[in-house]
């Protein structure tokens, strides 16, 4: 066993140094959310009886229950931040957790550079023990990052060392899980996908536990994390049992490691089409194919977002009840109907995510590039117009699919939950209003990809400012100037303002002038394959 | 007739980095042309050049008539380009990835694809990511060779291709040769290059350093010639060309002599050695591996240049 963990402190290093910006962003990103959801938790309710009333809300709205999680002391400070942290930021943990053992384990052993490794006096398991320890560490920096976080806020020390620890275990867990579907999948992007349903799966479960009763959720790790409640009478032993799946988790990931060769999973993998279809004849149909899951799990998600945003809309007033200061973020604009603010809102953080599936598939394009992909294409008859114009539409494409059916979401389960039929209609018009900014937002990532293509990644930091600016603008008093900076702020806030021309023909030039700089800038430049 | 590439006084810089130094190729109809340089001399880079994938900072480039940067997409119809380094989409199958790229040129030939499929014994049903490097490298030869195209460009094609797979290759070399098509050979295998090529052009450092057929290439190098005699020999060591002579009489008066002599002054130095009376005689020609060491010699240790000469 011993020589089975040779130089594992060495591999260790090796991902630290390789991962570290990776490492401390998603640290960064998980302590953030925390502080940021107290300050402004503390902010909104300044009062016993703002909190009063927010917990009597709450206790009364099944879908925020299935949102953020159980009705825990809500009435007290630090209950309403573990609920407003919720379920989302243990997930986020969890998420971390498989993206980051995927990437260490199988996706460094397919790309080859894990054989280079193997080959030294490494031991069999020490790559897979060194990550797991490594992102152990930083699930343990963020654990105590947030408790500390939590007690500089003036928090309970026993409630916020729970709070860091229900954090700890659900990424602990998740991290053994991952372990093992590394093992057992067939590629890497099984084995990340597979532990990733299972993340979605606790959170649904959960979900649907919180919302009727709680007994649902003992079937999932982030209902246990949860359990063990927070500021609301403290409970250790829902952790320990996590604890004690984890080790199971990770001693059958030991043994199957044992069993499983370099390279491959314990499932093999299957043998496909001998000859191309039909369709795949041109770099769109490779496109299409390339990003076409992608592209459906995007749509899928801002459809499912705006179809729960949509079904809250209409017990939102009791929701926010009297809180001014809620309804103050809400409703920056007076004279409008809380409904339609709330509406307004939902619309804008549907739209963020709407943006996301076209930065993936720029991000896609450039790996393309850079890894070689591209180079035999353009070595035949394909104009290199045709090749990024591929990408690039399923990426502007993919922005359109889902920002529709996110607007189209909303008016459903609007409109299902007595809103009226209409608002199915009106509410996919409203959210194809944001087109043209969120097409500004693809544009940069295109320009970026044409101008500087190492950059082409940068179009995420500009959707996060954008985020940012939207979210926490007022929150953080950030001036105006540096408001209008985000294409997002110039979308009249639909449905709860009229939709008006010039802006959006602005925005629609400036997409098309980004885009456009985009292709002539790749028409210019060398391929760039590092 | 036109050459089918012609390169002059080529120029690419990344940074500060001059991967090409004013390098010149001239590859005419019809030939296979061999492009020998070690790692990093530039061979890629100009290639990649000839492709329309890089823009060339200074220097004449010329493909198949055309200006390979402006005229990129109607020059690719006419060319095959099978890289070094393959990497393909890891959820399509080889017989896919092969598909789609006949069909990308246009020119499909089904049976074409098969009998090479059949030939590099490729399975096609593979999904790409399961596909070992010699494998991977098999798709790019088939969907390269599969075309009619004129002309093929060929980057170290066959790292990683097993013997059989590599007599395979040089066969498909020689039936493109046959048809009267191009071929570019980028390559480290001096014996492929030897098999294969009937001019080769040698790089360095950004630079072509010899260019030109490889008999005639031949020719300016030196032959290695022992010989034993039965008078002593006189006058050799004041012939010109003639270097690193040894002579080593044995008790019986018989001589053993060793020397280098450049290839054009061959004749008169085994006339003086005749005149003493040859008892034996081997002269070897000099190898691609001399022809290339002379040119990077000064890369190579003093140790590894004589491990490479004893092995020979």
């Amino acid at each position: 066993m011993r020589s089975d963990l040779a130089r594992t402190g060495a591999v260790v290093r090796l991902i630290v140094r390789r991962d570290r910006i990776r490492l401390l962003v998603w640290i960064g990103a998980i302590v953030l959310l925390v502080y940021v959801s107290a300050v402004s938790t503390i902010e909104i309710y300044p009062t016993q009886a703002d909190l009063d009333l927010a917990a009597a809300a709450a206790e009364d709205n099944p879908v925020a229950l299935a949102f953020n999680g159980p009705d825990q002391a809500l009435d007290t400070m630090g209950g309403q931040i573990a609920f407003q942290v919720g379920a989302f930021g243990l997930a986020l943990v969890g998420l971390m957790s498989v993206l980051l053992v995927g990437r260490a384990t199988r996706t460094e052993e397919d790309s080859g550079r894990l054989e280079l490794v193997r080959a030294m006096p490494v031991g069999r398991h020490a790559p897979l023990v060194a990550s797991l320890l490594v992102v152990g560490g930083a699930l343990v920096v963020v654990a105590t990052a947030s408790a500390l976080s939590l007690v500089a806020l003036d928090q309970e020390v026993h409630g916020s060392i729970v709070f860091g620890s229900a954090l700890l275990a659900v990424g602990l867990l998740f991290l053994a899980l991952t372990a093992v579907t590394a093992q057992v999948a067939e590629n890497p992007r099984v084995a990340t996908g597979v532990a990733g349903g299972i993340l979605g799966a606790s959170y649904v479960i959960r979900g649907v536990g919180d919302m009727s009763g709680g007994g649902l959720s003992w079937l999932s790790p982030i209902g246990w994390a949860q359990k063990a409640r927070p500021f609301a009478g403290e409970t250790w032993w829902p952790l320990g049992l996590a604890l004690g799946v984890t080790f199971g988790l990770g001693v059958l990931a030991v043994l199957l490691a044992e069993r499983r060769d370099f390279g491959s999973g314990l499932v093999a993998p299957r043998p496909g089409p001998a000859a191309a279809s039909d369709e795949l004849r041109s770099p769109l149909a490779l496109a299409l194919r390339l990003h076409r899951a992608a592209v459906a799990w995007w749509a899928a998600a801002t459809a499912l977002l705006g179809f729960v945003y949509g079904s809250l809309a209409e017990s939102v007033e009791e929701f926010i009840g009297d809180n001014e200061a809620m309804a103050d973020l809400i409703a920056s604009l007076q004279g409008v109907s809380l409904v339609d603010s709330y509406l307004a809102t939902s619309l804008l953080i549907t739209a963020l995510l709407a943006v996301g599936p076209a930065l993936q598939i720029a991000g896609r394009m450039r790996a393309e590039e850079a890894e070689l992909r591209a180079e035999p294409m353009l070595a035949a008859p394909i104009p290199r117009t045709s090749w990024m114009g591929a990408h690039v539409a399923l990426a502007l494409g993919s922005t359109v699919l889902a920002m529709v059916v996110g607007g189209l979401g909303l008016g459903i389960g609007h409109a299902a939950a007595g809103g009226g039929i209409g608002q199915v209609a009106e509410l996919t018009i409203d959210g194809i209003t944001y087109l043209p900014a969120l097409l500004v937002v693809a544009g940069a990532a295109v320009v970026l990809f044409g101008a500087v293509p190492r950059w082409t990644a940068g179009g995420w930091l500009v959707l996060t400012a954008c985020f940012v600016i939207a979210m926490f603008g007022a929150l953080l008093d950030l001036p105006q100037s540096v408001i209008n900076l985000s294409p997002l702020q110039h979308v009249p806030p639909v449905p709860a303002s009229e939709v008006r021309a010039l802006p959006l023909l602005v925005l629609s030039a400036l997409a098309l002038a980004l885009v456009g700089a985009g292709f002539v800038a790749f028409r210019r430049r060398d391929l760039a394959t590092s | 007739m036109d050459p089918v590439i012609t390169v002059r006084g080529l120029v690419k810089t990344f940074g500060a980095t001059r991967a090409l130094d004013g390098l010149d190729l001239e590859v005419a109809p019809g030939e296979v042309h061999g492009f020998l340089g070690p790692n990093g001399s530039g061979k890629t880079t100009t290639i990649r050049v000839l492709l329309g994938l890089l823009r060339a900072d200074a220097g004449q480039v010329e493909l198949l008539g055309g200006d390979p940067w402006r005229d990129a997409v109607e020059l690719h119809r006419r060319l095959a380009y099978v890289p070094g380094d393959v990497s393909l989409w890891p959820k399509l199958t080889g017989g896919e990835i092969i598909d789609f790229f006949t069909r990308l040129r246009g020119d499909v030939d089904q049976a074409r694809r098969d009998e090479l499929i059949e030939r590099f014994e490729l399975d096609p049903t593979k999904k790409a990511r399961t596909y070992s490097k010699g494998n991977r490298q098999k798709v790019a030869l088939v969907a390269g060779l599969a075309s009619s195209a004129d002309l093929l460009v060929l980057d170290e094609p066959t790292s990683g291709l097993d013997p059989l797979m590599e007599a395979e290759f040089q066969e498909c070399i020689r039936e493109a040769r046959a048809e009267g098509r191009t071929v570019l050979l980028s390559s480290h295998i001096l014996a492929e290059v030897e098999a294969l090529c009937d001019r080769v052009s040698i790089i360095r450092a950004g630079r072509t350093v010899e260019s030109g057929a490889l008999d005639t290439l031949r020719e300016l190098t030196r032959t290695a010639v022992s010989a034993e005699t039965i008078r002593p020999v006189e006058g050799l060591d004041g012939l010109p060309g003639v270097h690193d002579l040894e002579i080593r009489a044995a008790l019986d008066g018989d001589q053993t002599i060793r020397f280098q002599v450049d290839t054009v002054h061959l004749d008169a130095a085994i006339a003086t050695l005749s005149k003493a009376g040859l008892r034996s005689l081997t002269s070897s020609p000099p190898t691609l591996e001399e022809l290339f060491l002379r040119h990077y010699g000064d890369e190579l240790s003093a140790e590894a240049a004589a491990a490479l000469d004893g092995g020979q």
